[in-house]
């Protein structure tokens, strides 16, 4: 089982998306004003990148790389150009029954995710993750791993984010920096704090 | 989709088409005939860019994977030349690990060694007590690349990988066709720390392989990294490059994955036959 | 402001006084991470100008047939087509940085610029002041990261586009390299002090504060 935590720390923590990938970025500085509504957005980058990447996973594995469609009888054909194409209406798709099931469901969860969702949909975290999942070749259960893992540490980084934005509201910042500029410089110490994990082994 | 629509028969196709186009957008009818549309333009346009410039990408591929063995052998002396007046050939070679024999019956263009490692059929777990390099699951084969002048092997090419500071470390190891040095070792992928484990792309590092000794008279390993530099008195001075500075652990990834690569585990039986041949 | 004609303004205004990236922090990721050397940052840029450029004229020449349920989708499947295609382009002609690249390439599709250009300007405006608002904001968002590619290039590996501009004391010269600058935190420090500059020579982009700072002992 080596295997599968050394993948979920490397996508948690020492290759984290938000922070030395830069991935979901935009949503990442707008929406880490507040500690609440970064953890519904984190939350909800969670579900759906556990969901959408071991998705993504089997239809790649059995449509559209190199030989996947074998099973129908067609060995030579490579559709993986057609990946990011795919890729975006699985995503598209996927935010959507995962908000349909949890409306259903899990109301009160819906009530604090609703809105967060759509948003999810075209954050590259969630097309990031799918896309390094193919670079990287893993395979079904790896897939999973690796969802959870960037998932938990985009939550991770966003509630870092905010906690210390929330605190930032009572300092005294050079104009020219407050707001976005600041943001920058914190996720920058954050990100260089994230450093340390490189060249742990785990196993 | 004039079904729903009067259509004067005597119309123009033209015409027809302005009628469409004046219907109002959120018609059914006209949103399915615009998306069709657009997703006809844009398959077309995609697979016809896919199509066109597939065997150039290909080639690039290909190409990609020979520099790095080219890189490797170009620092034997006037091989450069040797090998673009076509004196010199680079043969692709399936090698059984465990037995050390080529695998005359697997391609060697489409075999996929990272992928084979991760399949349970083509791979073996190493056992931990042997996996100095971290290696985890090695593929049951590899591609081993030869270096062939005047119909001799002058150098052999290795795929070796190990974990390093940040990752996996993935480079070719090349070794003289008497086995007894090293020609070069290049890394093709890794995320070591720039300024520091990174260095092991830099040139000057790089050249100092060239000529180390891998076995001693006993036959015991001594290729290797040296805690800092090395010292030229040192009986291990045939045997070791220069430590890199403040990358102790890519420093100990490179010297471990040397250590299994070239042991019994790794290409070992390979190099045994080579020997005896 | 250059006063110009209103064509004119469509191109200028988003390179500084309207910037993607550091005004609407729109499109950040991919400058971040495509920034540690000026090639890679110019690859880039040149193809998010492609795509925003294209998308724009091809989503404003079918603006007024596009049904108001499908459109999203619509302006999607248009960027997406043409992101694989510039994909394909640079698999085909220029590997070795495309290999760099590795995923932002495709990440492009989710660039909140491109669909946002789309959503804001082409659906409502004529295909050749689209154009324009393309071209403009790609070269807004493209100066950005060719500004911080440079930086990162010249000082974390003393070079320039491979050239070596400062002698590493590694090749036997006198430049210790900042390797800080090759890393991804130097990126966001980067991007927060241009910010930072641009605010401060134009006063009107400063973010209001929410809790006034008073001095202690002052008013």
């Amino acid at each position: 089982m080596t295997g599968y935590a050394s993948i979920f720390v490397q996508a948690a923590f020492i290759e984290n998306l938000a922070l030395s990938f830069f991935l979901g970025m935009c949503m990442f500085l707008a929406v880490s004003r507040r500690m609440e509504t970064a953890f519904g957005l984190g939350l909800a980058v969670l579900v759906v990148q556990t969901i959408t990447v071991p998705v993504n996973n089997l239809i790649n594995g059995y449509l559209l790389a190199e030989g996947a469609l074998a099973w129908a009888g067609l060995p030579d054909v490579d559709l993986s150009f057609l990946a990011l194409l795919s890729f975006i209406g699985v995503i598209a798709a996927m935010v959507q029954i995962v908000e349909m099931v949890i409306e259903r469901y899990l109301p009160a969860m819906h009530q604090r995710l609703g809105i967060y969702l759509p948003l999810v949909t075209v954050n590259c975290a969630i097309l990031g993750g799918s896309l390094f999942m193919v670079d990287r070749k893993y395979d079904l259960p790896e897939s999973v791993t690796y969802g959870l893992g960037t998932g938990f540490g985009w939550l991770l980084a966003i509630l870092l984010l905010a906690g210390i934005r929330e605190k930032l509201k009572y300092s005294d910042i050079p104009k020219g920096l407050q707001g976005t500029g600041i943001a920058f410089v914190v996720v920058g110490l954050i990100s260089l704090g994230f450093l340390g994990f490189k060249g742990i082994t785990v196993g | 989709m004039s079904t729903n629509e009067p259509v004067n028969v005597g119309d123009r196709p033209a015409s027809v088409f302005r009628q469409f186009l004046d219907m109002p957008n959120d018609r059914p009818i006209k949103t399915l005939a615009i998306t069709l549309i657009v997703a006809l333009v844009c398959s077309a346009l995609v697979t016809a860019s896919a199509v066109i410039l597939k065997p150039r990408q290909i080639a690039n591929r290909e190409a990609e994977r020979q520099r790095h063995i080219v890189d490797i052998v170009s620092r034997v002396p006037d091989f450069a030349a040797a090998f673009s007046r076509g004196e010199a050939t680079l043969e692709a070679k399936v090698v059984d690990l465990e037995s050390g024999e080529y695998v005359p019956r697997m391609d060697p263009a489409s075999f996929d060694q990272r992928a084979a490692a991760k399949d349970p059929e083509t791979s073996v777990m190493v056992d931990p007590k042997e996996d100095v390099a971290w290696v985890g699951r090695r593929a049951k084969f590899a591609v081993v690349y030869l270096l062939v002048r005047a119909g001799k092997t002058e150098v052999v090419v290795l795929p070796v990988r190990g974990k390093g500071y940040g990752s996996m470390l993935y480079g070719y190891l090349g070794v003289s066709a008497d086995l007894k040095t090293v020609v070069g070792l290049t890394f093709y992928e890794h995320t070591e720390t720039p300024g520091l484990g990174a260095l092991i792309d830099a040139p000057s590092w790089r050249r100092q392989w060239y000529g180390k000794r891998i076995w001693d008279q006993t036959g015991t390993q001594r290729l290797g990294i040296a805690t800092g530099p090395v010292d030229p008195a040192s009986p291990d001075a045939a045997y070791q490059v220069d430590g890199l500075t403040g990358a102790t652990w890519t420093s100990h990834g490179v010297t471990n994955l040397l250590r299994y690569w070239l042991g019994d585990h790794g290409f070992g039986p390979f190099l045994r036959k080579l020997r005896a041949r | 402001m250059n006063p110009g004609t209103g064509k004119l303004r469509t191109l200028i205004t988003p390179l500084v006084g309207d910037n993607p990236i550091t005004l609407q922090v729109l499109g950040v990721c991919s400058a971040l991470a495509v920034t540690k050397t000026l090639a890679t940052a110019l690859i880039m840029s040149l193809a998010v100008i492609a795509v925003i450029t294209v998308s724009n004229a091809a989503i404003s020449s079918i603006r007024m047939h596009l049904p108001r349920s499908v459109r999203l989708i619509i302006q999607i499947t248009i960027i997406a087509s043409l992101v694989i295609v510039v994909d394909q382009v640079l698999k085909a002609y220029a590997y070795s940085l495309s290999r760099q690249l590795s995923v932002f390439v495709g990440l492009i599709v989710t660039n909140c610029i491109i669909l946002g250009r789309a959503e804001a300007f082409a659906i409502r405006n004529g295909v050749v002041a689209s154009i324009l608002d393309g071209l403009g904001n790609g070269l807004g968002y493209a100066w950005i990261l060719i500004a911080v590619g440079t930086v990162r290039e010249i000082f974390g590996a003393g070079t320039l586009l491979g050239i070596v501009i400062l002698p590493t004391t590694a090749a036997g010269g006198w430049y210790q390299p900042a390797a800080l600058m090759l890393l991804p935190p130097s990126a966001f420090f980067i991007i927060g002090f241009m910010i930072w500059a641009i605010r401060s020579a134009r006063a009107e982009q400063v973010e209001e504060d929410e809790f006034e700072v008073t001095k202690a002992g002052g008013p």
